[in-house]
């Protein structure tokens, strides 16, 4: 899933100054699973706008933001609250604010930071495990990916930084490459730490990303 | 031109290579002083390529004023800045410009830095970086196009003899070796044994050893590093050596000398950092020649 984190609310405020009418939009995916943008958080934010001054003329949470035909649709239906709004806050990731801001036809105020792709380790607890890079490697590093979880994204093994299987940039992260050491280890597999890596094929991450399936 | 650190390291002469800042500036008078006060001390003399991500002049341009003064530089370059393009362009500067002694590093992480908000790159890493190196001397560039001309360099790397799982260090050693790396500078070493596990491992690679010696200047600059130089570990009785001393520095420069005499038997050739104290240099190393 997407992760995103709600923006401090002084400065959602900010980016809404001018605009006294607003019509609130959420997603029910991925925003509503990291609580920056699900039904609980547009409703919080209605109360936290109206106490501030502001008008809010209505709410959706869309199913879900990134949809660009669901989100037309979705707003077609709430035509005249949108109308009556001077601009729209999205409470969701770049990917839902991108589409809103396509067919609202009215200023549109990105009220999250988009994070990144993540895994749900427990409730309300997530980890980036994959940086969608287009290029899958992680048959040959036992499942764990270094271009990810290696700040340094380094593809032949731990930087002159690891020690103790501790990373350079946090004392409190075990290296990736010290993971996939003892996860090979344990797969009698450590052969595959001696193979070298060659440089990454960075054109299979050129922006932006495009794919049309074939009929 | 044919590198005089390769040429002594192959005819088994035991060297002595230090380390000079270049400066946060383009004014390059204290550097080129201290550079200059080393000559005929050391070998060869490594720059710095914005160590612990700090920006400072291009180490490829303070390599260039040392070949200039006839000092023989070790071009330290990090895949930190720069992406395979900008890398393989300074390394053929640099061998247009008669630097031919290369460190090829991945660089500290720019969240150690001074400019932490920079888009670190790490295109390659450094095993990819010693083998563009190899690549360029090949007279190709990673491309695969001809190169107009065919440089010469000599490539090193860095190790961590200390750094444990060492079998996981290990592994990249030999990917370093069989990259094109044909010396390793150490991380300073305060343990002489584990130098000769390190040496004794990597014997088969056929790769000269430069054992890294730091000049540790008191008790307080020892804990800073451990907080915040990665890779580098300062033992606590050391530690406590320099924090009962009345002359902090001068036991600092025992402590040296007393590491470089022990590790002598287990390495090619010494590093030594002196951290500011370049003219203490001659004193560290007066039993070494």
């Amino acid at each position: 899933m997407i992760v995103s984190k709600q923006k401090p609310f002084a400065d959602i405020l900010a980016s809404l100054d001018g605009h006294p009418r607003v019509f609130l939009v959420g997603c029910a995916k991925c925003a509503t699973v990291c609580k920056s943008g699900g039904e609980e958080e547009v409703w919080q934010m209605q109360e936290a706008l109206i106490a501030a001054g502001k008008e809010v003329t209505g709410s959706v949470v869309i199913d879900e933001a990134c949809h660009m035909l669901r989100v037309g649709r979705d707003l077609r239906a709430r035509k005249e609250m949108v109308e009556e709004a001077d601009a729209l806050l999205v409470l969701a990731c770049g990917a839902g604010v991108q589409s809103i801001a396509a067919s609202a036809g009215k200023p549109t105020i990105a009220g999250a930071d988009t994070l990144f792709l993540g895994n749900i380790r427990r409730f309300g607890q997530f980890e980036q495990r994959c940086s969608l890079c287009g290029e899958c490697i992680l048959t040959e590093t036992a499942g764990i990916c270094p271009v990810t979880v290696c700040p340094k994204g380094l593809l032949n093994g731990p930087c002159g930084g690891m020690d103790e299987g501790r990373c350079e940039t946090d004392p409190e992260a075990e290296c990736v490459w010290h993971q996939i050491y003892q996860r090979l280890k344990e797969q009698q597999a450590t052969e595959n730490l001696g193979k070298i890596a060659p440089g990454k094929d960075f054109s299979r991450m050129l922006k932006p990303g495009k794919l049309k399936l074939d009929k | 031109m044919i590198s005089q650190l390769q040429q002594k390291l192959a005819t088994g002469r035991f060297v002595i290579t230090s380390e000079v800042c270049p400066p946060k500036g383009a004014d390059c008078g204290e550097f080129l002083a201290t550079a200059r006060g080393l000559k005929g001390q050391v070998d060869a003399i490594n720059v710095t390529d914005n160590q612990g991500a700090n920006m400072r002049i291009a180490p490829l341009a303070v390599a260039s004023l040392l070949v200039r003064e006839g000092i023989e530089p070790v071009y330290q370059i990090t895949c930190r800045d720069r992406n395979r393009m900008a890398l393989q362009s300074d390394l053929l500067g640099a061998a247009a410009l008669g630097v031919g002694n290369i460190l090829a590093l991945t660089g500290d992480h720019i969240s150690f830095g001074d400019h932490r908000q920079g888009k670190p790159v790490f295109d390659l890493d450094s095993v990819q970086l010693l083998q563009a190196i190899s690549t360029l001397e090949s007279g190709f560039d990673l491309a695969g196009n001809r190169l107009q001309g065919v440089p010469v360099f000599f490539a090193g790397a860095a190790a961590a003899p200390a750094a444990e799982p060492f079998e996981l260090t290990l592994f990249k050693l030999q990917k370093k070796a069989t990259a094109g790396a044909r010396f390793f500078q150490t991380q300073a070493i305060f343990d002489p044994d584990r130098l000769a596990r390190f040496t004794t491992a990597v014997s088969p690679l056929n790769v000269k050893v430069i054992a890294g010696i730091i000049l540790l200047k008191s008790a307080g600059m020892a804990r800073y590093m451990n907080r915040n130089v990665p890779g580098l570990k300062v033992p606590d009785h050391i530690v406590a050596e320099l924090e009962e001393a009345s002359d902090p520095v001068a036991k600092g420069v025992e402590i040296a000398s007393r590491l470089a005499s022990a590790v002598r038997s287990h390495c090619d050739g010494l590093h030594i950092m002196a951290m500011g104290r370049e003219e203490l240099i001659p004193e560290i190393i007066k039993e070494m020649r």
